[in-house]
């Protein structure tokens, strides 16, 4: 009987702990900085995942995020960015530059093609 | 990117360490006006941002060359060769899947015989293999070891891509599989080390067939999916394919062939009969018919003379011309296609978004279950219940598919769009696709959509003259005129072989027509007011006259000496495929409405002659997108379809815009789909290829979401109660693995689509 109970537990302590994990607070995320070239301008690993995932951005300067991707998983082969209309394939080992300009404020989402990597772009408005 | 700041990309052969990298990147960099340096070892590239002020690309390739390594002409940036290459890693990776699924499945066999041997005819009878033998605990301990490369080389990516994950707190579809072929080693492990520490004896039981297998099918399904993806993009290869690879340009007064890539702007290009144009210019000397099918999807080859546009990638079929280079390389219509395709092919629907956010939950989700599944195993399972928990929990993790969800829209886009591309239609994006699919309603505009948009000669009437001599007069007076209708004429007379006679004391009445003497005699041409204020008898021809102008034509009658010639009409003719392609529109469910700025007389004979029942006219180029506004207010889907820079609010304002390819670039830029051929069997394709490819969508989405939604409690063990069935993790390997395979194969059945013929 003793064995239910501590299996109970581990297991509510399990969820609990994904819960937190997964959906729990998160980092303030990675500002972007402005580089010489007049850009917000950083790399992105592709490997697994994105890192840095949580990118912040400010609105009205255009950015550069040159993705490379480490790894030949397929899942990965493409980065979009569906919420500003962008998209670009990563071949391996390649550096690929995606611009933009963050018009508004807001917290978009990117992902790869078929939503298993994830990460966020934050724009905060440019005034201050 | 400003004007005054620009990129380049610089290919550079035998950069390959990053020693060599940083030595660019510092005699780059020193340079005025130069920005950041990017150089990639592994793609050989240098990208370099610089101020067009301080420095040229030339200084940048100089610079480079001064280090030591060769700058590559051109670069790899055009489309086809990043798809070679993409097809190139695709095939590696194939093949590397291929090797390892090769070794587990080797494994797997002895490790599934021996995981079971008490099943197995030919070993059963053997008393050294009876459950609880010492032997074959010996042998489970041996698998422990021979199921390891398994688990850390063939599995190793698995690993790899779990631990990204992680690091980035998500999840995906490895680290379900990850999780649960290690939770069933270590189990097994457990279990064949220590049997001791289990309170019963059959719980000491060993999964590595588990492990072994399941690696083994998920490996398979991958590469397999790999494949049956490189066909998905078909259709963007076989665009990309249709490059020719050389061109010969006359040089120097010479004629030498050169690579493709090395034709400049400006350089003039020789193209004979049977060759493929290698990019796009003008053509400067010779006449041609050019098979343009492969790019405008129009199957009439199309006739060139000297001042007329030739596309890269279409065939020359009879004669031989020369033509000057406008666009090369990138910048190429067809690369432009390529481009536009592979956009559109990355964009995402509506639908997709709405999954997206769900399969973001849907990996930790799936965690939560098999952690539930465990504990209710457990308590209220039958003996053993850790036995059982432990396979509840790995079959529930490797059941699950998020890939099968992710797929499901992607693949179905790359092959619908790619396919749609092949005929000459680009849609733009996903979103266009799947509004396109509900659209009731179509607005066409009428010049140069329904029409040629250029005015012809339609009839004669003579009166005085035999109709040659009066075409060969009207064509005589006009060809002093700029006027577009006298420009009709004066081809209309050439075309027939006429040659229209030098006028003399030409002069322009404005609002009414020209005067001139030719060969001696004086001539008029003009309207009705023109022939009355010169007291010109014409009351025999104005009954004609008025029917013309009732049927959309604009007559103009011809006087010579005084006395009444004929009649000339002109007017802008219906495309030839115009009417069929509005019955089709008619038949799969579109009410068709015109709209012009023409007035309604002539709006309502074509109209009528093209079978379209309501007509909107004398729409000021403003009053377009609020016409549009208000079919959609009458609660339309509304397409807009028009070729030119007025109607690119209406394009804007409309769910789909459709511009016609051969019409402005503002038309093309604020549109949704673009017809390149011009013609409108271009939108009946559109609208089918959306229709076919959202329907797969949701055949996809719809499977995935059953599959998955099915799957899981009968891995979690929800049948068990009623009919004693639990499972086995070997099976839901299978499944797993072949449910997304199932939506790749699917979504390739849409390589078979034909627009219907109309």
């Amino acid at each position: 009987m003793i064995d239910n109970v501590l299996v109970t537990l581990a297991g509510l302590g399990a969820i609990a702990g994904i819960v937190w994990f997964f959906w729990g607070p998160r980092d303030r995320g990675y500002r972007v900085p402005l580089a010489s070239s007049g850009y917000q301008e950083t790399m992105v690993l592709v490997k697994g995942g994105y890192s840095p995932s949580t990118l912040v951005v400010r609105a009205g300067k255009p950015v550069r995020l040159n993705f490379r991707r480490e790894e030949s998983s397929p899942c990965s082969e493409m980065v979009v960015f569906a919420d500003l209309g962008k998209s670009a394939n990563l071949p391996e080992g390649q550096i690929v530059p995606v611009e933009f300009l963050p018009k508004e404020a807001g917290t978009f989402e990117f992902t790869c093609q078929m939503g298993m990597l994830r990460g966020r772009l934050i724009v905060e408005s440019g005034n201050h | 990117m400003d004007d005054t700041r620009r990129r380049a990309v610089f290919s550079v052969g035998g950069l390959d360490c990053a020693a060599c990298a940083t030595a660019i990147e510092r005699t780059v960099g020193g340079l005025p006006g130069v920005g950041t340096v990017v150089t990639d070892p592994v793609s050989r590239r240098v990208a370099v941002d610089y101020e067009v002020a301080h420095v040229s690309e030339q200084e940048l390739r100089r610079a480079i060359e001064a280090t030591g390594y060769r700058v590559e002409p051109n670069g790899p940036e055009r489309p086809e060769q990043l798809i070679d290459r993409e097809e190139e890693s695709r095939s590696r990776e194939y093949r590397r899947l291929m090797r390892k699924f090769w070794v587990s499945a080797v494994i797997s066999v002895p490790v599934v015989l021996l995981s079971y041997p008490w099943l197995v005819p030919g070993l059963k009878g053997l008393p050294w293999l009876q459950r609880s033998s010492p032997t074959l605990l010996w042998l489970w301990r041996g698998l422990a070891l021979v199921t390891l490369p398994i688990l850390f080389w063939a599995a190793g990516d698995f690993y790899k891509s779990l631990w990204g994950a992680a690091k980035a707190r998500s999840a995906n579809m490895y680290t379900l599989i990850g999780v649960g072929i290690a939770a069933a080693w270590l189990y097994s492990t457990a279990a064949v080390i220590a049997p001791g520490m289990f309170p019963r004896r059959e719980l000491a039981e060993a999964y590595y067939d588990v492990t072994a297998v399941v690696t083994a099918l998920v490996l398979l399904g991958l590469a397999l999916e790999i494949k049956a993806k490189g066909k998905t993009s078909e259709a963007l290869k076989k665009l990309a394919e249709l490059q020719a690879r050389t061109a010969r340009v006359v040089r120097n007064g010479s004629e030498i062939d050169v690579p493709v890539e090395e034709v400049r702007v400006g350089d003039v290009v020789l193209v004979r009969p049977g060759e493929k144009v290698p990019v796009d210019g003008r053509l400067v000397d010779g006449a041609s018919a050019v098979d343009e099918s492969m790019v405008t999807g129009e199957s009439i080859p199309v006739e060139k003379v000297a001042g007329d546009e030739v596309m890269g990638a279409t065939l020359n079929v009879t004669g031989s011309f020369k033509f000057s280079a406008t666009r090369v390389g990138k910048d190429t219509a067809l690369a432009n296609i390529i481009r536009m395709v592979q956009d559109a092919q990355g964009s995402k629907p509506p639908i997709q978004r709405i999954v997206d956010r769900v399969s973001g939950y849907f990996a930790p989700a799936v965690l939560i279950l098999g952690v539930a599944s465990f504990v209710t195993w457990y308590n209220l399972g039958p003996s053993p219940g850790l036995a059982y928990a432990t396979v509840a929990f790995v079959t529930v993790l490797i059941i699950a598919c998020p890939c099968a969800l992710g797929l499901a829209t992607p693949t179905s886009l790359t092959v619908g769009i790619g396919k749609a591309a092949q005929h000459g239609v680009l849609i733009r994006s996903g979103d266009a696709l799947q509004t396109a699919r509900r659209l009731n309603a179509v607005v066409l505009d009428k010049t140069g959509t329904i029409t040629v948009g250029k005015p012809s000669i339609t009839d004669l009437v003579p009166a005085a003259l035999p109709d040659v001599d009066l075409l060969r007069i009207a064509a005589g007076v006009e060809r002093g005129s700029e006027h577009p209708l006298a420009e009709a004429i004066v081809r209309g007379a050439r075309d027939r072989g006429l040659q229209p006679p030098e006028p003399n004391q030409f002069q322009a009445i404005p609002g009414q027509g020209v005067e001139a003497t030719l060969e001696g005699r004086a001539v008029l041409l003009g309207n009705a007011k023109l022939m009355h204020e010169r007291h010109i008898d014409v009351a025999q021809l104005e009954p004609t006259a008025e029917g013309l102008a009732d049927a959309g034509k604009t007559p103009m009658y011809v006087a010579v000496d005084g006395r009444a010639a004929g009649l000339v009409a002109c007017a802008d003719t219906v495309k030839e495929d115009s009417r069929r392609a509005i019955a089709r529109l008619k038949e799969i469910g579109l009410e068709v409405i015109m709209i012009t700025g023409d007035n309604r007389r002539t709006a309502e004979a074509i109209a009528r002659q093209v079978g379209i029942d309501r007509v909107l006219a004398e729409v000021l180029p403003q009053g377009k997108a609020h016409e549009v506004r208000r079919l959609q207010l009458e609660g339309r889907t509304v397409a807009m379809v028009g070729d030119g820079i007025n109607d690119a609010p209406a394009l804007a304002q409309a769910d789909v815009g459709v511009a016609i390819g051969t019409g402005t670039d503002v038309a093309i830029e604020a549109s949704d789909v673009t017809l390149i051929s011009g013609s409108l069997r271009g939108l009946v394709t559109a609208i089918e290829v959306s229709r076919a490819t959202v329907r797969n969508v949701y055949e996809n989405l719809a499977g995935a979401f059953v599959y998955n939604a099915a799957g899981l409690p009968v891995a979690a063990g929800l049948l068990y109660p009623f009919f004693g069935v639990l499972l086995s993790p070997l099976i839901a390997a299978a499944a797993m693995a072949f449910s997304s395979l199932t939506v790749v194969t699917n979504a390739n059945r849409l390589r078979r689509f034909r627009p219907s013929e109309v």
